[in-house]
C-alpha cells in the first residue's frame, strides 16, 4: 500500500442474498484529505463506511484502512480511527466531562490524559459554563461539536463523519466546518457525508455513489467541469438519480 | 385566510418554545417555516394540528379555532409529522386503507389525489411499512396524510435527512399539490428549499426573524455581499477572521461570503491584506445574499 494513502479500497463488496448493496468500488483516499463521500439514500454509502470502520464484514475485495486490512485487522482499525453519526452523538444523561472522561477511559487514554484533553477541548469549543451540564440539555449544534471532539480524543489517524450537520442552524454548520479543516490541516483525514451540496464543495475530492457504485471520483471543480455546471448540487443531480421504487431493488434505471 | 396565527407561545419547564408567534397562510399558497433544529417549528405545527395547546394566543386553521374547534380541524387537515408515524407492522396498502376508512373515505374516491404518488410505491404494497426505504416510507406518509383531500396540508420536515435528487422529486409533488387548490405549511431546514415556496417565515429560537417573499427577502439584505476565494480556503478563513473589519465570514461552496464594516469599503483593500497573509488566487467579486445569508445575519 502506498504510504501515503491511509484508506486504499479496492472492488469491495458487500451482499445481501442477491442485491449488491456495494458493488465492487475502489477508491483511495491520502492522509489530510477532506474526502467527501456522497450518494442518494440507499445508494450504500452507509453500508460501505461500516465496512470501513471494521464493524461489517465485506463479500469481497481489499480495503485497507489506517494500515489495516479490514478482513483480518477489523479490531485494530476501531483503536485507530474517530467515528461520529448524527444519530447516536454522546450519552445525553452524562454531563459534558463525564461524556468526555468515559470516552478517553473506551480509547485508553491515561487519567492524565483525559484531564489534558478535557481542558482544552472544553476551551476549544467555549463550553466552560457548561462543562457541569448534561449533555442532553445542549443546543444540537453544541452536541454536533462536542461529538466531533471526542471522535478525535485519541488523535486517530482518520475519522469518518455520517452526515454530521444535518439539521444544524447555518451558522454552527459552518463552525463545524472550520473544525474539520483545522483537523485536516493538522494532518488527520476527514471521511464525510453530507446531504447538504455546498458542503460538498468544501472537500478536497468528493465521491458519488449510484446504486452501490462509485459513478464519479474527482476534485469538486473537476466534477463540475466534466459535468458542465455551475455546482455541485447540479452535479449530483445529473448523476444520482435515485434508484427506481417500480424496478425491483438492486437494479436501477 | 386559511391559518391564522395570534401571538401564539408555547413554554416547556424552563424553555421558551415559542414566543409571540403571529403570521397568515392565504389559501392555497404554499407557505414554508425555515428554520434549524430545535427553532420551535414542530411545537407550532402540534399547536396547529390541535396536539397540543399553547400557553398563550389563538389561531384558527380553514377557519375553525383550534382549541375549541378543534374536531373540525382534525377532519379537514392532513399532517406528516417529521418522524414516521405510519404502522410498521402494516403493509403499504393497509396503512393506507387504515387512514382512509378512520376519515370516512376509501382509496377509490381520492385516489386522483394521491396517484402521481403513490404509483412510485404500488409495486411494494404488500411490503410492510416498515421494510421501506427512507423515500418510499416518505411517499406512502404523504399519500396517508392525502387520502382524506385535506383542505390545509402540514408537513414537518419532510426532507431532512433526504438526498438532493429525492427531495427534488419531493417538492415537484408538492407543486402540484399546490395547483390542485391545496393550502400547504411545510418546514424544512434547508434554506435553499425557501426559494420554491410562495412565502417564507425564518424562524430560530422560538422567534420569527422575517417574514416574507423568498425574492423580497433577498432583497433587503443590508449589506453589499462578495465572494472571496484564494488558493486555500483555511487559511482564507482564518485571515478574514482576523481581519478588523469584517463584518461576516461565512463559507459557501468554493467560496467565502464576506461582507465589511465599513460604509466606504473598497475590495483593493482587502485584496492588499490577502496579499499580506500569503495567500494567492485571490479573487473578490460581489455577488447576490441568498436566503441562508439573510438568515445568518438576523440570527447573529
Amino acid at each position: 500500500m502506498n504510504n501515503n494513502n491511509v484508506i486504499q479500497v479496492e472492488k469491495l463488496t458487500k451482499m445481501f442474498g442477491d442485491f449488491a448493496a456495494v458493488n465492487a468500488i475502489t477508491f483511495e483516499v491520502k492522509k489530510g484529505e477532506i474526502f467527501g463521500f456522497l450518494g442518494a439514500n440507499g445508494a450504500g454509502k452507509t453500508t460501505a463506511m461500516k465496512m470501513l470502520i471494521g464493524i461489517s464484514n465485506p463479500t469481497s475485495g481489499k480495503a485497507n484502512v489506517a494500515g489495516f486490512d479490514v478482513f483480518t485487522n477489523a479490531e485494530d482499525i476501531k483503536k485507530n480511527i474517530g467515528y461520529m453519526s448524527q444519530k447516536f452523538a454522546l450519552y445525553d444523561d452524562l454531563t459534558v466531562k463525564e461524556n468526555i472522561t468515559f470516552f478517553g477511559g473506551i480509547y485508553g487514554l491515561s487519567r492524565k490524559q483525559i484531564k489534558d484533553k478535557s481542558a482544552v477541548l472544553i476551551e476549544e469549543l467555549g463550553l466552560e459554563k457548561v462543562a457541569n451540564k448534561l449533555v442532553g440539555a445542549l443546543p444540537l449544534g453544541w452536541k454536533q461539536k462536542l461529538s466531533f471532539s471526542v471522535a478525535l480524543l485519541h488523535d486517530p489517524k482518520i475519522v469518518f463523519l455520517d452526515e454530521p450537520t444535518g439539521g444544524v442552524d447555518p451558522i454552527t454548520r459552518r463552525q463545524f466546518w472550520e473544525m474539520i479543516y483545522k483537523a485536516a490541516n493538522q494532518g488527520t483525514t476527514v471521511f464525510v457525508t453530507t446531504h447538504y451540496m455546498d458542503e460538498a464543495e468544501y472537500c478536497d475530492r468528493v465521491s458519488i455513489m449510484v446504486n452501490g457504485k462509485i459513478e464519479a471520483l474527482d476534485t469538486p471543480k473537476k466534477l463540475k467541469e466534466q459535468f458542465k455546471v455551475d455546482n455541485m448540487n447540479d452535479v449530483f443531480l445529473k448523476l444520482a438519480r435515485s434508484p427506481s421504487p417500480t424496478l425491483p431493488i438492486g437494479k436501477g434505471v | 385566510m386559511s391559518i391564522s396565527i395570534k401571538h401564539i407561545s408555547k413554554s416547556y419547564k424552563n424553555v421558551k418554545a415559542l414566543q409571540g408567534i403571529t403570521f397568515e397562510v392565504k389559501e392555497g399558497e404554499l407557505f414554508g417555516l425555515i428554520g434549524p433544529d430545535g427553532a420551535g417549528k414542530t411545537t407550532l405545527f402540534r399547536i396547529l394540528t390541535t396536539l397540543l395547546i399553547a400557553n398563550e394566543g389563538t389561531a384558527t386553521v380553514a377557519n375553525f379555532d383550534v382549541v375549541s374547534e378543534y374536531k373540525n380541524i382534525r377532519n379537514c387537515v392532513g399532517y406528516m409529522p417529521g418522524k414516521f408515524s405510519l404502522y410498521q407492522d402494516l403493509t403499504v396498502e393497509e396503512n393506507l386503507k387504515f387512514f382512509a376508512t378512520i376519515f370516512g373515505t376509501t382509496i377509490e374516491k381520492n385516489y386522483d389525489l394521491i396517484k402521481d404518488i403513490y404509483i412510485q410505491i404500488e409495486s411494494f404494497k404488500d411490503r410492510r411499512a416498515g421494510q421501506l426505504s427512507g423515500g418510499m416510507k416518505q411517499k406512502l406518509a404523504l399519500c396517508c396524510a392525502l387520502i382524506h383531500k385535506p383542505k390545509v396540508l402540514f408537513l414537518d420536515e419532510p426532507t431532512t435527512g433526504v438526498d438532493p435528487v429525492s427531495r427534488k422529486e419531493f417538492w415537484d409533488m408538492l407543486k402540484h399539490l399546490q395547483q390542485k387548490g391545496m393550502t400547504i405549511l411545510v418546514s424544512t431546514p434547508y434554506m435553499d428549499e425557501a426559494a420554491l415556496c410562495d412565502r417564507i417565515a425564518l424562524i430560530q429560537n422560538g422567534k420569527i426573524l422575517e417574514i416574507n417573499t423568498p425574492e423580497a427577502i433577498v432583497k433587503n439584505f443590508p449589506k453589499p455581499i462578495y465572494n472571496v476565494s484564494a488558493d486555500n480556503m483555511y487559511q482564507l478563513i482564518k485571515s478574514l477572521n482576523a481581519y478588523k473589519y469584517n463584518h461576516s465570514v461565512y463559507p459557501f461552496g468554493e467560496f467565502v461570503h464576506y461582507t465589511d464594516s465599513r460604509i466606504d469599503f473598497n475590495p483593493e483593500d482587502l485584496f492588499q491584506y490577502l496579499e499580506s497573509q500569503n495567500l494567492s488566487k485571490i479573487k473578490i467579486e460581489k455577488t447576490k445574499a441568498t436566503i441562508e445569508d439573510t438568515f445568518m445575519e438576523l440570527a447573529k
